[in-house]
């Protein structure tokens, strides 16, 4: 029976090229620009670390004077160095990795590749790699020790090694950073997490970081901050350990519910002991979000792509009411057909259902279409200026959605024409001819 | 030509009727909104930044490796730049407006900083004010012996006694008072004097909503180029690019171990730093114009289903003596009545949009002037879209009433 609606259908759908051209072409614009901007808020909001962002949190301590600058009740986004070393040192974690975004100029030490600058610097410790499951294609991290002896160490991305030695075999080789030797002990391949997570105060969707080394190390070696540094107070140095100014990043580790709750209470414990040394001010006020807790915290996603979204979704909904209007249209043109064949003894279901298989089509032509719309969208996109332009690409969900989409939507749209069309009573139709 | 029969007809076509009104309702929300954003997108990139921008131009450079005497470079530095035909002033900064990456503080009225009101903080050599080309419209220039170096500013606490401040920073601090010759506490424990109020001076970004033209002041400490990173030149217009190339050519034989970030116009500046808005405006004409078209050939659907519906009454009238332009007045009002209520739906709806807009994205209210554009555009579109097959259905013959269709 389908098989025989569908040659209805399509014969119906000849018979009246412009209007069917239009009706799909409608439905395949609709689609096209909601898939891509659906396909855009998908990436962006993605789970950067999906196998352990439930492990993993993001340590905030208030640390702020009372009365002063910044009043804000709300616990500091990032660290003081002081904090942060004292939290490393007690361990209380499964993991734990302090960091913070750095610059530096890199020195090749090649007559055919000047000096050039590097803003992709990850200055942290050595739980970082196994915390964000990095994934090495040579050597490893540094140890513990190398942080405590700030040992002249680096782990380069895979795009640094081939620019600097057109080589990812280079464990063992030198790096220039600035004007101190470091050696290359671990070589990482392309890691890219979207959103940069770890670090929300450099590029959010940025392309990653190229070059990793101790914490330690960068203190020694002019290395620069990348990221926000916020202070509250009096100083001469932000940088300078006890300085009261928040520029780095704390993660931590927890494999439990209850060791997360445990890690909590001594995030409490931690600074009602500060504030009894006279380091804090305020009352301990502390939070530990997991990753996309953190993420949902920070609004990582721009508002500018949820606009676009809404703007396509409210084209799509237009583009849907004048498919609903151009398929009444049709099947009202076709009341005498319909005449002949209620009279000839179909159902009024099996004329709904005809009716319907025939909007399928539509919706299933015009997702096709809108696939490729929205392939063609988010090539657009990713000539767009937005940072995070060239991560738009259609995976396979999203691309079995654009035809769910398309289908339901046109059928949806089919609805109430069909009903309509289903109502032509026989003898009023066969008396005109 | 009379409304009744019309509407009449249309009560009996009521399903086609309310989708069309619907339709047009909902263009009209939409197409109000998104002209009123690329409105707003438009503004914003329009921005005055109080900076002479046709002859402002950026060289960002760095050191490597911990330098000696960068000050001393510095001015050095500066004194080749000087030597560059064509250029009128330069000066060494931390930032610059709309560059993006910017520095803050706050500003209060008393030493403990409480109750601060967030601002930008520009410093900068001799010669910044003019470099830029912003207007003092009350006080003067800072004089040569308020100057210190940042390094003793920040390390040794050397006091700076006086700013520079915006328009709209003085009237902040000291709101329906002259702010000039006022102290301000900006740095320290001791206040600086308002000497200058510039008539504006953009910050570098207006994130977390601060309005980019607001807050700023100019304190007179010396950045050497490794703590600010920027020359700005002020050039003859026109001839920017050139001496980017040779101000890069004269700071490499000065001291080649360093880097360059960057060589930039403010054209160049202002053009990265709206890039995104500008996409935004472009998106939003290309979904306006798409929506404009889909209802438009939609009504065109609509009507010639209805002509050829009723292709035979049409002759009767005909036959019965309506000229043709009664057919196509006919099918002209029709649409008319269709599209008004369509456009009054959607005035409601659009208000409904823009008040959701408001409360999700920080978009302002939508003035009341955008909705007789929208009308304006729907109804223009209306007629357009009828006008063919109105005209087709005026061309019907009267005896077609004589034959069945």
């Amino acid at each position: 029976m389908i098989g025989y609606y569908l040659a209805l259908a399509g014969r119906s759908l000849r018979r009246n090229v412009v209007l069917t051209i239009l009706m799909i072409v409608a439905i395949a614009f609709g689609v096209g620009a909601s898939m891509t901007t659906l396909t855009v808020l998908h990436v962006l909001s993605a789970d950067p670390i999906p196998q352990k962002s439930d492990r993993l949190y993001y340590v905030q301590l208030d640390p702020k004077k009372l009365r002063g600058v910044d009043e804000s009740p709300e616990p500091n986004r990032q660290m003081t160095l002081l904090d942060a070393q004292n939290l490393l040192k007690a361990k209380k974690a499964d993991r734990q990795a302090l960091m913070t975004g750095g610059n530096a100029g890199i020195d090749a030490q090649r007559p055919d590749l000047p000096p050039f600058p590097l803003d992709d610097v990850r200055q942290t410790t050595a739980d970082f790699f196994s915390m964000f499951d990095v994934p090495f294609i040579a050597g490893t991290g540094w140890t513990a020790a190398d942080d405590d002896n700030a040992a002249r160490v680096c782990v380069l991305g895979k795009a640094l090694a081939e620019k600097v030695y057109g080589s990812t075999n280079v464990i063992g080789k030198t790096l220039r950073v600035e004007k101190d030797d470091l050696r290359v002990i671990g070589v990482i391949d392309d890691w890219r997490p979207v959103p940069h997570f770890y670090d929300l105060n450099t590029d959010t969707y940025g392309k990653g970081d190229q070059l990793f080394l101790p914490f330690s190390t960068s203190l020694q070696i002019n290395v620069g901050h990348s990221g926000s540094t916020n202070c509250w107070d009096e100083h001469t140095d932000a940088f300078a350990v006890g300085a009261p100014c928040e520029w780095v990043q704390f993660w931590v580790e927890l494999d439990s519910k209850d060791k997360a709750a445990a890690y909590k209470d001594y995030l409490i414990a931690y600074s009602q002991e500060q504030k009894r040394a006279g380091t804090y001010e305020r009352d301990p006020n502390v939070r530990l979000p997991d990753v996309m807790q953190w993420l949902a915290y920070n609004e990582v996603v721009p508002d500018d792509a949820r606009l676009q979204t809404w703007i396509a979704l409210g084209f799509l909904l237009v583009c849907l009411v004048n498919t609903v209007g151009l398929l009444l249209t049709k099947f009202l043109r076709r009341s005498a057909d319909i005449g002949v064949r209620r009279a000839l003894g179909a159902s009024k279901r099996a004329i709904f259902l005809q009716l319907l298989v025939e909007a399928g089509v539509v919706g299933l032509v015009g997702g096709v279409l809108g696939l490729g719309l929205a392939w063609l969208g988010l090539w657009a996109v990713r000539h767009q200026p937005a940072t995070y332009a060239d991560l738009a690409h259609l995976d396979m969900p999203m691309l079995l959605s654009t035809f769910a989409l398309a289908i339901l939507a046109t059928v949806l749209a089919g609805l109430l024409p069909a009903w309509r069309g289903c109502q032509v009573a026989p003898a009023a139709q066969l008396r005109s001819h | 030509m009379h409304f009744v029969p019309i509407l009449s007809t249309l009560r009996r076509h009521k399903t086609a009727a309310l989708l069309v009104v619907l339709e047009i309702a909902l263009t009209c929300a939409i197409v109000c909104n998104a002209v009123f954003l690329i409105r707003n997108r438009l503004q914003r990139m329009d921005k005055d930044t109080g900076v002479a921008e046709t002859e402002v131009v950026d060289f960002r450079i760095a050191g490597i490796g911990v330098k000696q005497n960068e000050m001393a470079q510095t001015v050095q530095d500066m004194a080749a730049l000087r030597a560059i035909p064509g250029v009128k002033f330069v000066a060494s900064t931390n930032m610059i407006p709309l560059g993006g990456s910017t520095w803050n503080t706050g500003v209060s009225l008393n030493a403990d900083q409480t109750g601060a009101t967030n601002s930008a903080v520009y410093v900068g050599t001799e010669d910044l004010v003019e470099t830029l080309g912003v207007r003092i419209i009350a006080g003067r220039d800072f004089t040569p012996d308020e100057y210190q170096d940042y390094d003793a500013v920040m390390k040794e606490k050397v006091h700076y006694g006086s700013v520079i401040v915006t328009k709209g920073l003085a009237e902040r601090m000291y709101p329906g008072q002259h702010a000039l010759g006022k102290p301000l506490y900006t740095w320290g424990k001791q206040p600086q004097t308002i000497v200058g109020i510039v008539e504006r001076l953009a910050r570098p970004n207006d994130d977390n909503g601060a309005d980019i033209t607001d807050c700023a002041f100019i304190a007179p400490v010396r950045p050497a180029y490794t703590v600010g990173a920027h020359y700005l030149m002020r050039v003859e217009p026109g001839r920017g690019h050139q001496i980017l190339d040779q101000a890069e050519t004269a700071l490499m034989k000065l001291d080649p171990v360093r880097l360059v970030f960057g060589k930039k116009t403010f054209a160049e500046v202002r053009a990265e730093y709206f890039k995104e808005d500008r996409a935004m405006a472009f998106l939003l004409v290309g979904v306006s114009v798409a929506l404009l078209v889909i209802t438009g050939l939609g009504i065109v659907g609509l009507a010639s289903f209805w002509v050829q519906q009723r292709t035979r009454q049409i002759g009767i009238r005909r036959a019965l003596g309506a000229t043709r332009s009664n057919i196509l007045h006919y099918f002209q009002i029709e649409n008319f009545i269709l599209a008004t209520i369509g456009i009054v739906l959607g005035m409601a709806l659009a208000y409904a949009v823009n008040l959701w807009l408001m409360h999700k994205y920080q978009v302002p209210r939508l003035p009341g002037t955008f909705l007789p554009i929208g009308a304006a555009l729907l109804w223009l579109l209306g007629q357009l879209a009828v006008l063919g097959p109105a005209m087709r259905a005026s061309m019907i013959a009267p005896a077609t009433a004589t034959r069945s269709v």
